[in-house]
Parts: C-alpha cells; sequence; structure tokens
C-alpha cells in the first residue's frame, strides 16, 4: 500500500499516477483466524483495525455480506458529538471525540473530519433548563458545551426563521468541537488500515450459519465456504437479531427500525454548522457538504421494519420541519434519500458485552448514533474481545443491565425501541 | 404508503395509526420471577418477515388492531381488533 503523503503526490503527478498501489487487498478466505468480525461497517472495521494496532491480534477476518460501505456506513447524517449526560455514554462518545480528532493522521487517510459546532436549538425555558442540565454535566466531565443566546445565534447563524411565533427561537445549545465527517473515506480509511497491519477483508461474504461445538461456536458457515474462528464477533447493526437467531440465542431487546436521510442538490455556503431542532413532534438536523449539498434527516418511519427504503409520510415529515426552521430552503430540490435500518434498544443506549456463547462477542444497538461511535466502538470492542473483559467504561452496556434495572436511558423514554431517537 | 385495512373504518392509510409493537406477547403473572418479567417486558423476537403486530388507529376510530405484515415487503395478510371479544362481534356482522 503506497503511503499518502507529499513526496508520493508529487513523484505520482510526475509518473501520471500509475504507481499507486490498491487500497486493501481482495484475499480468499483462510480456513481460519484468530478473530472473525461479521459485518464489514465502521465498526467492524475499525474493530479489526484495532485488534492489530492495539492489540496485536492481526490474523483477524472482517465478514461483509455486501461491499464495506455499503451498509448504514453509507446510510446516515455523518455528524459526530459527544453531547451524552448518563455515566459511561459520555465517557464513552468523549473518547470517540478525540479518536475522531486525529483519525486522518491515525489512519494516513482525510476523513474530512469538520469540527464545525453541533448547534442544538431550544424553543422554551423548559427546554433551555433541561439542556443546559445536560450541557453542565458535560462540562463537569472536561466535555466542551456552551450555550448561545440569541443574539450570538443570530449573528453565527442569520438565516434561520427567527419569526415562528409558536415555537420561537430561545438560543441553543453547543458544541463546538463536535461536526461532521466523510462517511465513505472513514470506511476506507479504517479498511486500509487493517488490510495494511494484515486484517483480511472478505466482502460479498454472506453468514449463512454456525456450527456449534461444546457450546462454543466451532464455524461459520458463509457464502465462500466454511471458515473458523477462535473468537467471533457480531458487527451488524440492523441484522443483529438475524445473526442472534442463527446462532440459537433467542431474544434481544432490540427492535429493528428504518430511518431515513436526505441529500439536496449543491448550493453555495449557506450552514457553516449542524443544525438540530426538535420540539413539538418534530426532529430534524440538518448541515452542508463540502460538496455543497444539504444532508439532513428527521425521526424513525415508526414502525418496525428490514426494508432498505423509506416511506413518503416522513419524507412529509422531515419537509416541514426544515420549511419552519429553513424556509430559505423552500425551492431546493432533493437529489436522492434513502434508508437504513438500526437496532433499535429498549433504553436507547448500546451494546458491547459478552454473550451466552463464550467465543462469541457482541456489538450492537447503535439506535441513531451509530457513526460518531464508530471509532470508540472499534477501540473497546477490540478490548473485549483481546482482554475478555469490558472497560469501565462499557461495563454496563450489557444484555443483563434490564434485569439489574440499571437501564442507561439518555432520554427517559422507557422500554418501547421507536422511542428513543 | 402502507395500506391497513381498519375492520371498523375501511382502508386507511397507515399515516392515521400509530404502530404499536410486537401482538405475541404474553405478560406472566405478577408473582413470577424477575427473569420472566425482563423477557416479557424488554427482549423481542424482531422477526425479520411476516409478524404480528398491534396498531392504534389513533386518527380514527381509536381501536386497537392486530395486523400481520412483512417486516420487509410491508405486505399485509390480516387484520383484526386486538380484544378477541371485538373480533367474534366484526366476524359475526359479515
Amino acid at each position: 500500500m503506497t503511503k499518502f503523503n507529499a513526496w508520493n503526490v508529487i513523484k505520482n503527478g510526475l509518473n501520471g499516477q500509475s504507481y499507486w498501489t490498491r487500497q486493501w487487498r481482495d484475499p480468499e478466505p483462510k480456513s481460519s483466524y484468530d478473530v472473525v468480525i461479521i459485518g464489514g461497517g465502521l465498526h467492524g472495521l475499525a474493530t479489526a483495525y484495532y485488534l492489530a494496532k492495539n492489540h496485536n491480534i492481526k490474523n483477524v477476518a472482517v465478514l461483509e455480506k455486501g461491499w464495506i460501505g455499503g451498509g448504514n456506513a453509507g446510510r446516515n447524517t455523518t455528524i459526530v458529538r459527544s453531547n451524552y449526560m448518563m455515566p459511561g455514554n459520555h465517557e464513552f462518545y468523549e473518547h470517540s471525540l478525540k479518536l475522531w480528532e486525529n483519525l486522518s493522521h491515525e489512519l494516513n487517510y482525510n476523513v474530512m473530519f469538520s469540527q464545525r459546532a453541533h448547534v442544538s436549538l431550544f424553543h422554551s425555558p423548559g427546554a433551555k433548563d433541561s439542556v443546559s442540565r445536560i450541557y453542565n454535566i458535560m462540562r463537569l466531565h472536561g466535555t466542551d458545551a456552551e450555550l448561545w443566546d440569541l443574539k450570538t445565534l443570530k449573528k453565527k447563524i442569520p438565516h434561520l426563521n427567527y419569526h415562528n411565533s409558536r415555537f420561537p427561537i430561545l438560543g441553543a445549545a453547543v458544541q463546538k468541537r463536535a461536526g461532521n465527517a466523510r462517511h465513505d473515506a472513514v470506511a476506507w480509511g479504517y479498511a486500509r488500515a487493517a488490510d495494511t497491519l494484515g486484517v483480511d477483508i472478505l466482502q460479498n461474504c454472506e453468514v449463512t450459519g454456525f456450527t456449534r461445538k461444546n457450546g462454543n461456536i466451532e464455524s461459520i458457515q458463509t457464502s465462500k465456504g466454511i471458515i473458523k474462528g477462535k473468537k467471533i464477533g457480531f458487527a451488524v447493526a440492523g441484522n443483529t437479531s438475524v445473526l442472534w437467531q442463527m446462532a440459537e440465542l433467542g431474544n434481544l431487546p432490540i427492535e429493528s427500525h428504518k430511518l431515513q436521510a436526505f441529500v439536496s442538490e449543491a448550493v453555495k455556503p449557506l450552514l457553516d454548522q449542524v443544525v438540530v431542532y426538535g420540539v413539538g413532534g418534530a426532529h430534524f438536523y440538518i448541515s452542508q457538504s463540502d460538496k455543497g449539498s444539504m444532508v439532513f434527516g428527521g425521526d424513525l418511519d415508526w414502525y418496525k421494519s428490514y426494508a432498505q427504503r423509506g416511506n413518503l409520510p416522513m419524507v412529509q415529515d422531515v419537509a416541514e420541519a426544515a420549511m419552519a426552521i429553513f424556509p430559505s430552503l423552500g425551492r431546493i430540490r432533493l437529489l436522492r434519500h434513502w434508508a437504513g435500518v438500526m437496532d433499535m434498544t429498549m433504553d436507547g443506549s448500546f451494546f458491547i458485552c459478552k454473550t451466552p456463547i463464550s467465543n462469541l462477542y457482541l456489538n450492537a444497538g447503535w439506535n441513531y448514533g451509530g457513526f460518531k461511535a464508530s471509532p470508540a466502538s472499534g477501540w473497546y470492542f477490540a478490548d473485549l474481545i483481546a482482554n475478555e473483559s469490558p472497560h469501565n467504561y462499557v461495563q454496563n452496556h450489557n444484555l443483563e443491565r434490564f434485569e439489574k434495572g440499571i437501564n442507561i436511558d439518555e432520554r427517559g423514554a422507557g422500554p418501547d425501541p421507536k422511542l428513543h431517537g | 404508503m402502507i395500506r391497513i385495512n381498519c375492520p371498523y373504518c375501511g382502508e386507511r392509510d397507515h399515516s392515521e395509526f400509530s404502530y404499536g409493537g410486537d401482538a405475541t406477547i404474553n405478560y406472566p403473572s405478577l408473582d413470577a420471577s424477575e427473569k420472566e418479567w425482563t423477557e416479557a417486558i424488554f427482549f423481542r423476537k424482531n422477526i425479520k418477515g411476516y409478524q404480528f403486530e398491534t396498531w392504534h388507529h389513533s386518527n380514527g376510530c381509536r381501536m386497537w388492531l392486530v395486523v400481520e405484515r412483512s417486516t420487509v415487503t410491508h405486505e399485509i395478510k390480516s387484520v383484526k381488533p386486538c380484544h378477541p371479544n371485538l373480533q367474534k362481534v366484526v366476524e359475526n356482522n359479515k
């Protein structure tokens, strides 16, 4: 793999770009690996990378049923933030944000991480109090957080709708270090870096069954033959329950729901932050990509589904929310929209944990927030697989927390997966 | 748009309804173990394919329905009132 640096850019510029090598290999599967990660999304690829990098476990395979970056890695709105409140969550997401800050250097791949600020609007004194509490908790833990009054907000983002009499904008809760990144580059960057360290990335390799022996999973049946793994990790957001039942493990505290995202035609620079708006049943978040497209999304489609396509009522809802807050978008045309299948959990928090099978590890339940979590998710999942015990930050992110009554419910929405937006 | 054939009102857009959840959960007795209650409240089959699920006709007759729907294609096979006695009434009136 040719490293990206100024010297190689100049050299190849003079040689007609003919000396670049391919970014990652397309190997035939070996018959056995030390660790097999099922799911070649951002979390699976990051896990493989940190297994090799942090724990020196390099005989690793990542199995992907389609192509890498083709699942939820390519179906999100690329927002990165760490404005979480619950113990475990805020440390975890803050570590993730720190990994994001150095990710391009770490991977020698420009993931175009842009810390442009995450601006969460509030519309009532009650909402201001509530968000102040969360952002104060963040500050106490050393995460950056601040409140903008109306004057500051109007100066920073002049073209919001400040004349909405039903939901007047009073100010915003802001995390300046938050922002977004280029999703494809994250998948490719992790794949390239993991491959360089010896990880086999096996695309078009769908898992079709498991063979159990002495309570363990001995081998995995795939569309590319039987593959053995001493340790096996699931990182297949959206389809976790399907694999879980394939391994005959019963039920999970997860429902699969689909979440839509939208991209408009490219326009001149209009919005320099990520803006979030949630009031009166609406939920809306928007940013502008480097190409100029407005990238935005809203709520789930509100019914359980494994279909990777969105339904029309939510398109209308999101368009209405856009018009309420950003009337200048009224005549912009939508280029495309899509839906990704989310693991929505019973308390809105994720799982990085051991399972009833001793050589199987679970990474699942990312709700709306899988993209920003990718680096830390890989970091702590690799740590769990290598060291056999969870790090302090994720010690309660397991399947037993519900029976123990220590749910990690940021939103306080209760055991209804679709409500944990 | 999914079209749900409400036994009381006829076929309507799904945006008139709100999704409930898995319709096959049987809640255990009050003195059942914590494990059984945890299973009933928090754990789901999360079926990929046809499942029985509840919908509330919240912007219509406000009745709860059991819908048999594919979670992959969204095709609906059957719609019945939730309450078994109401099911009988609806069937007798056909």
